[in-house]
């Protein structure tokens, strides 16, 4: 991997802003266009150009894929644990009013961002998920064969 | 352009080319819902359509082969069928409403009552993500369900519990 000089430079500058990217599409989803599913994928892309250009071995140290799985699994407890916080609270499934019962207004601004990270998270792990699968394979062609 | 792309993408036999081809007909549909006032819609295109897939399509270009196998059957059928398909969908389109007509069952349903009440309900500016993560919280629960599903299917086809284990291993070997 001592090849494709410029490549490396640029990923190692581009990488930061594509996470910090990502973070800003999550979070500021209430104001602008985005949200969990837009923000996850361009997160996933970060880590998986990393991969690319670095090799699978260096993004492996950064994200191992145990914690990925994981990943996979927590953004849907997120998503549902929500709910289920709702309905402990007295109010219906989803009902994010009850996340501060007397301004159901802010209620719903705590509820939006949680399960927005719970997408977000869920669509992360799953993008990189997949893209480890394929990588870890064997590739059959080399870099020349392109 | 999105027609010429597709045509392109269609006699190609490199694919390299078609993948590549593939983004580039992303970002012109993403275009063309940036210009039907989509915005949401078209982020989505462009991150998924755009960026993710012709990265994955890659990965797959890399594990299998990179030119096209030559086709056996007579194009014949699946041109039938396209154009019997394709002829359905534009009578179909006929009765639709006019683009941006106030009079359109979209506009007259629950969509008055969403804009209208989501600012003081919901408090939040951008009224498709209100709608998304509140009004149909369920439906959005859902999909990332569908997003998780698909991912675990993957992960049971391709890597295995084995090599999920151990990749390192696996790639030395």
């Amino acid at each position: 991997m001592r090849h494709h000089l410029i490549l490396r430079v640029i990923v190692k500058l581009l990488v930061s802003t594509m996470i910090l990217y990502a973070l800003y599409v999550q979070f500021h989803g209430d104001y602008s266009p985005g949200g969990g599913f837009q923000a996850g994928v361009i997160m996933a892309v970060a880590f998986i150009i990393y991969g690319i250009v670095f090799g699978l071995r260096k993004v492996h140290a950064v994200l191992p894929p145990w914690l990925v799985h994981k990943l996979v699994a927590l953004g849907v407890l997120v998503y549902g644990g929500t709910g289920v916080v709702n309905m402990l609270q007295g109010y219906e499934f989803l009902n994010y009013g009850s996340l501060t019962p007397h301004h159901p207004e802010h209620g719903q601004h705590w509820g939006i961002l949680a399960v927005e990270a719970g997408v977000g998270i869920t669509v992360t792990g799953v993008m990189i998920a997949i893209y480890y699968a394929f990588a870890a394979r064997p590739p059959r062609m080399s870099d020349e064969e392109w | 352009m999105l027609v010429a792309t597709a045509i392109a993408i269609a006699k190609m036999d490199r694919l390299f080319a078609v993948v590549m081809l593939s983004g580039v007909f992303s970002l012109l549909a993403a275009l063309l819902f940036v210009n039907m006032d989509a915005v949401d819609v078209a982020f989505t295109e462009a991150a998924v359509g755009a960026g993710i897939s012709t990265v994955l399509m890659l990965g797959t270009i890399a594990l299998t082969s990179r030119v096209e196998k030559p086709s056996t059957q007579s194009p014949l059928i699946p041109l039938a069928a396209c154009i019997v398909t394709g002829a359905a969908l534009i009578y179909g389109t006929l009765d639709m409403p006019n683009f941006g007509d106030p009079n359109a069952p979209v506009h007259t349903h629950v969509g008055p009552e969403y804009l209208e009440n989501s600012q003081h309900e919901i408090g939040v500016p951008n009224v498709v993500t209100a709608i998304l993560a509140s009004y149909r919280g369920y439906d959005t629960l859902g999909e990332t369900a569908v997003v998780f599903t698909a991912g675990i299917g993957v992960l049971l086809l391709i890597s295995g519990l084995r090599r999920r284990r151990d990749p390192d291993e696996e790639e030395d070997t």
